[in-house]
């Protein structure tokens, strides 16, 4: 562990921070400093608050109660009014969010610009803003092509613009949420040096995360968030993994892994698969992969290399140009969801708001929505309501779906009784094969170990399962065997080590 | 053929054909702003009326032609303003909300109309911009008659393509409105107002959108008709996208529906006997529909078009 | 500081409550416009109310002018669920139109009981063409369709011009541009002696209760609004959007072809392209009235046709302009938006010191 380099002179106070949504208690009474030079992990769960503390901090969100206090210049604490981004800015807070919020029709210098300069003056400086802009560069290592139009740089370019705006504004906090997410761990060690160059300079960070190594490794400090409650803080020097971990989720994280099986039959199969997509997130170029029965075939990558390319193909959303399609050995000739669903394909979304379920119409219907010529949903081109309801009860007992009620719409159910809606409406019809893409995202950890139990329980069963995940723990954890994604392009890993997988998530030769 | 060559050789085509443009300049520019920031704008054809009512009521009522010009410039931001109001603060769908102000504005204008001339027969007329006589510009060879004799407004058109693209693309405003109507996030987390923006990209817009509607009343005719925009408003709509929001393309898109509409009105009259006279007038609104079925495969849209934004919600 | 939070649940009486409020808002406005014309609003809406309610042939005239409004909503309505936003009703009665006089008025000479059906059908079927044609567009190249079903109603309002002065007008009327009349065994009957209301309010009474059920009963019905709530999800699940946009279109504008048919062989006898003063624009705020429920279609029909009809008989009583009715629709569209946003947000008061809200 570093030595702090500068006096321990507190630059920012959060003081007994609270925020409701609706009946969602997000923060309770969440108090928080930070020092100068100083990287402080907040540590938490999905779901945990971490994030709504954050930008309450940075005015997006108007706390309910509780107040903040910044440091001026001078150093002296000042109280920050709260509710106005401006007003955070101004006082030295720079946040890089989860999802970027980055204008892409505009270049990286004008998104670092945008809102510092004057709006009705005839004429912009943008030579001064660049030289600004370069010596920023310099000082942090932070590069990015300035003059490109954002949408097409790549996503650690656009994390560095992001953290280029908020050093454009003289930040002297700055909050990174999940920065690693979207990054290969060579590109995250990259990121991390660079942190590291500017916290010398002076520079606070908060750093959000839910990965506990890189919290051990890049941390000075830790505060742990669980259900909105800070339950504890420490040195990094004092923390080890075991006891975060516990702190996190309030008991010993649950062993998933399943006992190893013989692989079966295969059953799903696709040969020399190519797809033009209209960007690099759905495209593939000559993919072969076989899934067999016992089996979770884990899919590891950095996000946007064709994972939605290949989910698309095997869910029957996108046809290839290219290639053969094989579903318990028979071939899929017109690939579409209606086929795939027919050939026993179970197919979970990578979003399940927007793919996987309808929130306006009820969850009863929901359940159904995948089999509407079933004789059992309809007679003669009308509804049986009767049966659909009584489907959807037996679902929800026996999937646990909570909520309020199988006649309710399905967007007032939380995220995790939405993935668990679509996991009974999957997993009641016995699919040969699954696709789960993303499964866990967004699920605090209860819900996402359900998923796992499930996809596990599947294999037992006999069935074959394509687990796509950018969380590469979440792979390890579960899968018999793991390929990497890199470019549409699909390779076995040759081993289960992180390190190489990482590797080759990044696209370097092993 | 001949006569067709004939017809595009002419000056008083190509006068014609910038005289027909400049209503849709003013209405492509106000929707490009509009859209830009990220709202469709479908109050345009309504705006359109009343901009026409307003401006020939100001000068009837003797407020002098620039200042009939400013009142339509008002009367549309203030129907652009409650365009904005329903759709960017409350969020409201972009589509309905417009077709509404388009309705709303159309029915105020007649009925202020009505009710302020109840039993006349023939509109009463004012007396419209005049082509503007320049010493020697005015009497070049071929340009002299295009561009030299249009009136005020026509060149204020033209002025106008050159302000929204230096706005566009040469000054802090314009980048911001780009980013607005891309990702409004984007907007926001720098600490510029989202709905500042876009609130007053559409009274600007709508503000220019009703100078369309002015020309009409006050220097392509010298009076007020019931159902005078005629789909105009709508016809821009379709022009936006041909024009991928740009408005030097905007231009080139206006004038060349312009530049069709004065050749059928000249077929018209040469071959007339030949085709009813209703095919050439159904002609420019075929037109606007196969622009818009060229331009939408590749279509550029602004990113957050259509979709509302609420601060604090993501 | 004032903030905006979704609400979780929506109540009945939002549902409701909305567009009745709103529609009492909007006559209330037309109180302002009313004194800019120099009339005593309490004796207009007095003479609205005669004018309505005032005897049997009054209200009468209300269901007539309700009848066309039925169909265009219905249209509106159906086709705004599945967010296909057609906004050429108004072409699309022309089309229906035009087809009813084109083989209604002397082509065939068949028995009613076979004409009176064929026109029906053909006039649906005519203004279903009219919505096929954009819908293609939008699925095939992505072309809005809001912007080609509103230029489509100007191009299909120079045909009907351009068709009443060549093929379809009538040899007898003397060069003046309106049609040959609908045969009168191809005409839809009337139901009250001696006055104009027709069956094609029952047609379209029995369209809207149809409509109602298969919506929520049906499967076509559900997959309907699977797409129009959530197209990416629908099309996961393996429902066919554009089928269901296509078959949409094929509904909506064949209500607004029944709408013309409806005028023509129910009301006028013959075409002219004055038929129509706006049914289709209107048909989209009595959708919206009616929340785009199809049973709501009908009281917000039966509303809006009851302001037309009043402020048509203040207008003749008081001298002010009919033009009125126009402001009193727009207005309560625009009234029942905001209505809208208030049913689905709550607008919540917080402090910006932080303190307690």
């Amino acid at each position: 562990m570093r030595r702090p380099a500068f006096p321990m002179t507190t630059v920012l106070k959060l003081n007994g921070l609270s925020k409701r949504f609706g009946p969602v208690i997000a923060n309770d009474d969440v108090s928080l400093t930070l020092n100068k030079g100083e990287v402080l992990a907040l540590l938490g769960e999905n779901g945990a608050g971490k994030t709504t503390l954050m930008n309450m901090l940075f005015g997006h969100y108007l706390p309910d109660s509780g107040s903040i206090e910044v440091a001026d210049e001078a150093g002296v604490l000042q109280p920050l009014p709260l509710g106005h981004p401006q007003v955070a800015l101004a006082a030295g807070v720079g946040m890089v969010h989860q999802h970027f919020t980055l204008a892409e029709n505009i270049s990286a210098l004008d998104n670092i610009t945008l809102g510092s300069e004057p709006l009705f003056a005839l004429r912009r400086n943008r030579r001064a803003a660049r030289r600004r802009i370069e010596a920023i560069i310099a000082q942090s290592g932070l590069t990015a092509p300035l003059d490109t139009p954002v949408g097409r740089l790549s996503v650690g370019e656009r994390q560095r613009v992001e953290i280029l705006k908020a050093l454009y504004r003289d930040a002297r906090i700055l909050v990174l949420d999940e920065p690693t997410a979207v990054l290969t761990p060579q590109e995250a060690d990259t990121l991390f040096e660079n942190i590291r160059m500017m916290t010398a300079e002076g520079l606070s960070v908060i750093f959000i995360s839910h990965k506990l190594r890189e919290v051990l490794a890049f941390s000075d400090r830790i505060a742990v968030l669980r259900h909105g409650r800070k339950v504890g803080e420490m040195a990094t020097s004092e923390a080890d993994e075991a006891s975060i971990a516990r702190m996190m989720v309030g008991a010993e994280t649950p062993e998933l892994v399943g006992a190893a099986m013989v692989p079966g039959v295969p059953v799903l199969t696709l040969s020399g698969i190519s797809v033009t997509g209209r960007s690099k997130r759905d495209t593939l170029s000559g993919v072969d992969l076989t899934v067999h029965a016992h089996e979770i075939l884990g899919i590891a990558g950095v996000s946007g290399n064709g994972q939605s390319g290949l989910a698309n193909v095997i869910s029957g959303l996108m046809q290839p140009e290219q290639g053969l399609i094989k579903v318990n050995g028979s071939e899929i000739d017109t690939p579409s969801p209606v086929a795939m669903v027919r050939a026993g394909v179970g197919r979970i979304p990578e979003d399940r708001h927007r793919e996987g379920i309808v929130g306006a119409m009820s969850v009863a219907e929901n359940m159904v929505i995948e089999r509407l010529d079933d004789p059992d949903v309809q007679s003669r081109g009308l509804l049986r309501r009767e049966a659909i309801d009584d489907n959807a009860d037996r679902l929800a007992k026996a999937y646990d779906v909570r909520g309020p009620g199988v006649e309710a719409p399905a967007r007032l159910l939380s995220g995790g009784n939405i993935q668990k809606l679509i996991l009974a409406r999957v997993f009641d019809r016995s699919p040969r094969l699954i696709l789960a893409n993303q499964p866990t995202r967004g699920l605090d950890m209860g819900a996402a170990a359900e998923v796992g139990r499930r996809l596990l329980e599947a294999r037992e069963r006999g069935a074959g399962v394509v687990l796509i995940s950018e969380d590469l723990d979440e792979i390890l954890g579960l899968a018999d065997r793991i390929m990497v994604i890199r470019d549409g392009e699909l390779h076995e890993a040759p081993s289960r080590d992180r390190e190489q997988i990482g590797l080759m998530m990044a696209g370097e030769p092993v | 053929m001949m006569d067709i060559l004939n017809i595009l050789l002419s000056e008083s085509f190509w006068a014609a054909s910038l005289r027909i443009a400049t209503p849709l300049i003013f209405g492509v520019l106000g929707a490009l702003i509009c859209e830009r920031a990220g709202v469709l704008n479908l109050g345009i054809e309504g705006i359109f009326v009343v901009g026409a009512m307003c401006g020939w009521m100001a000068v009837w009522l003797g407020a002098g032609l620039w200042g009939g010009v400013l009142v339509a410039a008002l009367a549309g931001a203030f129907f652009g303003l409650l365009h904005a109001i329903l759709t960017v603060p409350l969020g409201l769908s972009q589509h309905v909300s417009g077709l509404g102000i388009t309705l709303f504005a159309t029915s105020v204008s007649y009925y202020t109309y009505r009710t302020a001339l109840p039993n006349v027969s023939s509109p009463p007329r004012i007396e419209p911009f005049q082509p503007l006589d320049l010493p020697i510009l005015s009497d070049l060879p071929f340009l002299g008659s295009v561009l030299f004799q249009q009136t005020a407004l026509t060149w204020l058109a033209l002025l106008m393509v050159v302000v929204v693209w230096y706005v566009m693309n040469r000054t802090a405003l314009g980048v911001a409105l780009q980013a607005v109507g891309d990702n409004p996030d984007s907007v926001d987390a720098q600490g510029l107002s989202v709905y500042g923006l876009r609130i007053g990209a559409i009274v600007a817009g709508s503000a220019l959108m009703a100078l369309g509607g002015a020309f009409l009343t006050m220097s392509a005719f010298d009076a007020f008709f019931f159902g005078m925009v005629n789909g105009r408003g709508w016809v821009c709509i379709a022009l936006v996208i041909f024009a991928s929001w740009r408005p030097g393309k905007a231009l080139l898109g206006a004038l060349l529906f312009g530049a069709f509409d004065a050749l059928q009105v000249r077929l018209q009259t040469e071959i007339g006997a030949l085709v009813p006279g209703q095919v050439f007038l159904m002609a420019p609104y075929i037109l606007s529909i196969i622009a818009l079925v060229v331009a939408a495969r590749s279509a550029d849209y602004p990113r957050a078009l259509l979709t509302p934004w609420f601060k604090g919600q993501r | 500081m004032i903030r905006i939070e979704p609400r979780q649940t929506q109540s009945q009486a939002f549902t409701i409550g909305v567009p009745i409020l709103s529609a009492l808002i909007a006559l209330g406005f037309a109180a302002i416009p009313l004194l800019a014309a120099g009339a005593n609003p309490i004796q207009a809406y007095g003479e609205m109310f005669r004018g309505v309610f005032g005897s049997v042939f009054a209200f009468s005239e209300v269901l007539t002018r309700a009848t066309p409004l039925i169909f265009t909503g219905l249209a509106a309505a159906l086709a705004f669920r599945a967010k296909l936003w057609n906004i050429g009703a108004e072409g699309q009665l022309y089309l229906g139109a035009m087809a009813a006089v084109a083989i209604g008025s002397g082509v065939l000479d068949l028995p009613g009981i076979l004409l009176l059906p064929l026109i029906v059908i053909l006039g649906a079927a005519a203004g279903a063409a009219g919505m096929v044609a954009p819908t293609y567009l939008k699925t095939r190249f992505g072309a809005d369709e809001v912007v080609t079903t509103l230029l489509l109603n100007f191009i299909i309002l120079i045909f009907v011009q351009m068709m009443l002065e060549g093929p379809l007008q009538d040899p007898m009327s003397l060069g003046w541009p309106q049609s040959a009349p609908v045969l009168d065994q191809g005409m839809l009957p009337t139901l009250i002696d001696r006055m104009r209301v027709h069956s094609g309010l029952i047609l379209a009474l029995i369209l809207a209760l149809l409509a109602q059920f298969m919506l929520a009963r049906s499967v076509w019905g559900f997959r309907l609004r699977a797409v129009g709530e959530n197209a990416a999800a629908a099309r996961h699940a393996g429902i066919n959007v554009n089928r269901s946009l296509f078959g949409v279109a094929i509904l909506s504008g064949g209500l607004a072809g029944l709408a013309g048919v409806s005028e023509v062989a129910g009301l006028k006898g013959y075409l002219t392209a004055d038929l129509s003063p706006g049914f289709g624009y209107t048909g989209i705020v009595v959708a919206m009235l009616a929340g785009l429920s199809p049973m709501g279609v009908v009281i917000a029909a039966l509303f809006i046709a009851s302001v037309f009809v009043g402020a048509d008989s203040m207008s003749r009583a008081m001298g002010v302009s009919s033009f009125l009715a126009d402001l009193v629709v727009s207005v309560s569209l625009l009234c029942v938006l905001v209505g809208g946003f208030f049913a689905r947000y709550r607008v919540v008061r917080a402090s910006t010191t932080g303190a307690t809200s």
